[in-house]
């Protein structure tokens, strides 16, 4: 069976509708059969359908993502009960450590994401990855700033990238790499993520399953406990009627 | 002597702007440099095979040892000059023939 790879955190443009087809179609073109587009919280239902067929289209399954960037514990909590029914992935910007330490015990997080270049603020240490493992948070890795970033800067985020990965390794959180780019000529292929990904000690395979399994395994998941029919994890409804 | 493996890529270029061999070899020359030092690049060999500028197309000749850090440079590569730019690998191959051959297909 074919792999299906995926890219769970494009960011175009939203009020640009050409953007958005470009970035799809480019995406279906480098060989991504899954992608998430990050929309804005606020994103009518009617737009979201419209881009679901446009990628639809493009050959490319589109699954809808949300960033929620709290300050506090408690904001998260509420973006959480406000967003997770809505969207099919939820993405926790990290930019600080109650935040961090909240989101990866929270079963409703999918994707823990740490912007900061900063090593300190950067929070994925060994006590966050334990709540990780114990939860169904993944640690996700945006290849961007690998690309745009150049001398003692991407040096730094290297370094910390390869100690977050032998982290999440050892405690079994799953990796899911993304490009996380709004432009279209910082888009790269599967494989070529998959190189870069290389350059912090991630091996083939893992980097591999990093772009299709992981990121596979969240959508499907998601999509089922969306569905009218989940009852509970491992419960679904299989028949309704009168003869059950 | 043990004979050297060489690998074959084929290379898109993709960019509104047209660029000539030497801005592309420097650009390749350039990040694998960056990113492996000069061992790393006296390590890989690199040739230019062919390059259509208008079909922004190239062929460029590596190690087998070496395909893989080729490739990760190759990725990094986002401007020649300061216009923008991404190098995908179309395809990788033992010989000029067969990678012609697969790039048809």
């Amino acid at each position: 069976m074919k792999r299906i790879c995926a890219d769970l955190h494009l960011r175009p443009n939203s009020k640009d509708p050409e953007h958005v087809s470009q970035i799809i179609s480019k995406a279906s073109r480098l060989g991504y059969r899954l992608i998430a587009l990050t929309f804005p919280s606020n994103l009518a239902e009617e737009e979201i359908r419209r881009l679901v067929d446009v990628s639809k289209e493009a050959k490319i399954d589109l699954a809808s993502r949300v960033d929620l960037e709290p300050r506090t514990p408690r904001e998260l909590i509420h973006g959480l009960r406000k967003f997770r029914r809505r969207f099919e992935i939820i993405a926790v910007v990290c930019e600080s450590k109650n935040v961090a330490r909240q989101a990866a015990k929270d079963r409703r997080v999918d994707l823990l994401n740490f912007p900061s270049l900063d090593f300190r603020s950067r929070f994925f240490d060994k006590a966050e990855a334990e709540l990780a493992s114990n939860g169904l948070a993944s640690l996700e890795i945006d290849m961007k700033p690998l690309l745009t970033l150049e001398g003692p800067a991407r040096i730094r985020l290297l370094s910390n990238l390869r100690r977050e990965v032998a982290i999440a390794k050892k405690s079994h959180v799953p990796i899911v790499i993304s490009s996380g780019v709004s432009d279209r000529v910082l888009m790269r292929k599967p494989k070529e993520l998959s190189a870069l990904a290389s350059l912090f000690d991630l091996n083939e395979a893992s980097a591999i399953e990093a772009i299709s399994k992981n990121p596979v395994a969240i959508v499907k998941r998601n999509r089922d406990k969306l569905s009218s029919r989940f009852v509970a994890p491992g419960i679904r409804i299989v028949r309704r009627g009168n003869d059950c | 002597m043990k004979s050297v493996r060489r690998r074959y890529l084929a290379l898109e270029i993709d960019s509104d702007e047209l660029f000539d061999s030497k801005e592309l070899m420097d650009v390749v020359w350039g990040a694998v440099l960056k990113l492996y030092g000069e061992y790393g690049a006296s390590r890989a060999g690199l040739t230019l095979i062919d390059y259509d500028m208008e079909k922004r197309f190239a062929v460029i000749r590596t190690v087998h040892t070496t395909v893989d850090m080729v490739r990760t440079a190759l990725t990094s590569i986002t401007k020649i000059g300061n216009k923008p730019v991404a190098i995908h690998v179309l395809r990788v191959s033992g010989t000029i023939r067969s990678l012609y051959k697969k790039v048809n297909k």
